[in-house]
């Protein structure tokens, strides 16, 4: 049975809507991209959608209590929750440098978890996360 | 501020007194490109003055990536583009002083500072630059009626609170707004566990980039619901719901449209305002559209001397340019102190149609040599497509650029050549935007 998923294109502000002809998740036709980014972009995204995941993990000892973080590649959109979840449960400690990683692999994905700033630890009593 | 300036007059012998070259107010991405750029083009008596115990300003806080792709052509995340400038002013030696709030700043440039250390400070600087950034509208600045329950926040206060302190500010959240900071908030609520009932847009369009309509809100099912608002806030402690209307085309709310959402938190995110209490009180004039200071090609306001750049000047949805316009106010700054400019006899004012809401600068007043083009800024009213910017001067048009689709929420540039406006009909620009089946 052939199916239709629309699909933004996002490589350009111009933002496409394009429409995948899909039948056993095989693409047929692809209509309404209007560059051949576009296109490459809509396979993509039809196949393997990934993300770059931000987010934040704790930290002891720091100016702050927590520190941002994002994956170091793309991850797969389904496995977004599950890192989130995952890093819950890290914690790190200060002095922490931009491009440290924080988590070598996260959720089997084979891509690490990497600082995205320098947090330098508190001079005085540490800020606790709570 | 009445209070601080009583302390600055009772207290005028104890005070410390300096002499800069340049002061900057402010140290986010546009007071760190300000001081870069001037400490590059010769002048290294520069003084950053920041209110919070770091610099980067509100970038720090914008953790997710989207940052740097002009600039750096590469995508960083906010505290990432942050950490580059941060570096570069602290490798120029650039004094640098932090937990140190700005007061006042006089039309003759004198600075009122005051930090723990030192108490009030005050600077005679040769040249300002205000680069103190913008605020969020508030719930009071759109008058919606009910209670005043706990749980309604600010979308960038959410966000500060999340990504900077850890905390969660509900579990179950409406988001009012649909620009860049609402939608990135949605998923950032939605990630970190809470359940993001709906976006609501009272323009029949969002505000934000596509990109982030598909990433924040299309991933994780989060409805967009344009041309609706919060007509009523429910709770007493707590929010417990909103009440939500849809509205016609003149933004009133029709009748029988209401529903209502349980929710126990509201975040706002329906705009920003330039930051611009100082500036008005050095005498500093406000543009009517922008709410930013009205400032020629160097961004020099009305006030010799006083310079202004990034979000204190304009909102900026994205801050390369931010970047690109402080490094402007910084490089004239430092242009102007060493006497490389010139002042033209006339200024050239550049006006544009009904169909840009704004531009900046607001006139070309000097004549650099050094300087090979100037960048026009300029905001659409109503999304457009398939439209060409046209630059006349005297009925005469100089140059156009294709916007294949123009819309609010992101900025048209267009160069002009410094060249062309040697030998302008008039000294009048005029912007236009037109149809490319009548250009
Ligand atoms: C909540 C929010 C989210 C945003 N998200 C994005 C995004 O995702 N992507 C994007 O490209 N842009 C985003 N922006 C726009 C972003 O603000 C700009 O791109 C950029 O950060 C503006 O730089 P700025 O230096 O002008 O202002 P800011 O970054 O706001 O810096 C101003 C600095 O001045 C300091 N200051 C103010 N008053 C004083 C005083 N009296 N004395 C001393 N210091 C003072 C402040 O503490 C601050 O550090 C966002 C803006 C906001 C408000
Ligand atoms: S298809 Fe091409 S033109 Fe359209 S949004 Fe994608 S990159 Fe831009």
């Amino acid at each position: 049975m052939t199916e239709t998923v629309s699909i933004t294109c996002i490589r350009c502000p111009i933002g496409c809507d394009i429409e995948l002809e899909v039948e056993d998740g095989e693409i047929l036709s692809l209509e309404g991209a209007d560059c051949i980014q576009g296109e490459e972009y809509a396979r993509e995204e039809f196949r393997n959608p990934t993300r770059v995941l931000p987010t934040t993990v704790r930290v002891t000892g720091g100016v702050l209590p927590y520190v941002p973080v994002k994956t170091a590649e793309p991850i797969p959109k389904g496995k977004l929750e599950a890192a989130v979840e995952e890093l819950a449960t890290v914690e790190v400690e200060a002095p922490v440098e931009l491009g440290d990683v924080i988590v070598e692999n996260i959720c089997d994905t084979g891509v690490a978890i990497v600082a995205t700033r320098d947090l330098p630890a508190a001079e005085e009593g540490p800020v606790a996360a709570d | 501020m009445t209070e601080s300036r009583q302390a600055v007059t009772s207290d005028v012998d104890a005070m410390r007194r300096e002499e800069h070259d340049l002061v900057v107010v402010g140290g986010g991405p546009a007071g760190l490109g300000a001081a870069q750029a001037a400490y590059d083009e010769g002048v290294d008596d520069i003084v950053i003055l920041e209110r919070d115990f770091e610099l980067g300003g509100i970038l720090q806080q914008c953790v997710h990536p989207g940052f740097g792709l002009e600039y750096f052509e590469e995508e960083l995340t906010g505290p990432e583009y942050a950490q580059e400038f941060i570096e570069n002013v602290a490798e120029r030696g650039v004094d640098i002083r932090l937990d140190t709030m700005v007061l006042e700043v006089t039309h003759d440039r004198t600075v009122y500072a005051v930090n723990d250390e030192d108490g009030v400070t005050e600077i005679d600087a040769e040249k300002v630059i205000l680069a103190m950034g913008c605020r969020e509208r508030t719930r009071d600045a759109l008058d919606i009626p009910g209670s005043r329950p706990a749980g309604i926040f600010t979308a960038g206060t959410a966000q500060r609170l999340i990504n900077m302190e850890g905390k969660l500010p509900g579990e179950k959240a409406v988001i009012l707004g649909s620009g860049d900071v609402g939608l990135i908030m949605a998923r950032h609520m939605h990630l970190e566990g809470a359940e993001v009932e709906a976006v609501l847009e009272i323009m029949p369009y969002t505000g934000g980039i596509t990109r982030n309509v598909v990433q924040c809100l299309e991933d994780f099912d989060i409805p967009l619901r344009t041309q609706q608002t919060i007509t009523e806030i429910h709770g007493n402690d707590r929010v417990e719901g909103v009440t939500v209307q849809e509205v016609d085309d003149d933004f009133e709310p029709i009748p029988g449209t209401e529903y209502e959402i349980e929710c126990d938190t509201v975040l706002l995110s329906v705009g920003l305002i330039p930051e611009n209490e100082l500036s008005v009180d050095a005498g500093v004039e406000l543009h009517s559209v922008t709410g930013g200071p009205i400032v020629d090609e160097t961004r020099e306001t009305n006030v010799e001397d006083i310079y202004a750049c990034g979000n204190v000047l304009h909102v900026h949805d994205v801050v390369d340019w931010v970047t690109e316009e402080s490094m402007i106010a910084g490089r004239s700054a430092a242009r102007s102190l060493q006497d490389r400019v010139e002042t033209r006899k006339e200024p050239i004012e550049i006006e544009s149609t009904a169909k840009l809401r704004y531009v900046v600068p607001d006139r070309i007043s000097t004549i650099d040599p050094d300087r090979e083009e100037i960048p026009l800024y300029m905001r659409v009213h109503a999304p457009m497509e398939d439209v060409f910017v046209t630059l006349s001067s005297g009925g005469e048009e100089l140059t156009r650029t294709f916007e294949r689709r123009a819309e609010p929420g992101e900025m048209v540039t267009l160069n002009v050549d410094s060249d062309t406006l040697a030998e302008l009909p008039e000294p009048r620009l005029e912007l236009d935007v037109v149809q490319r089946e009548e250009a």
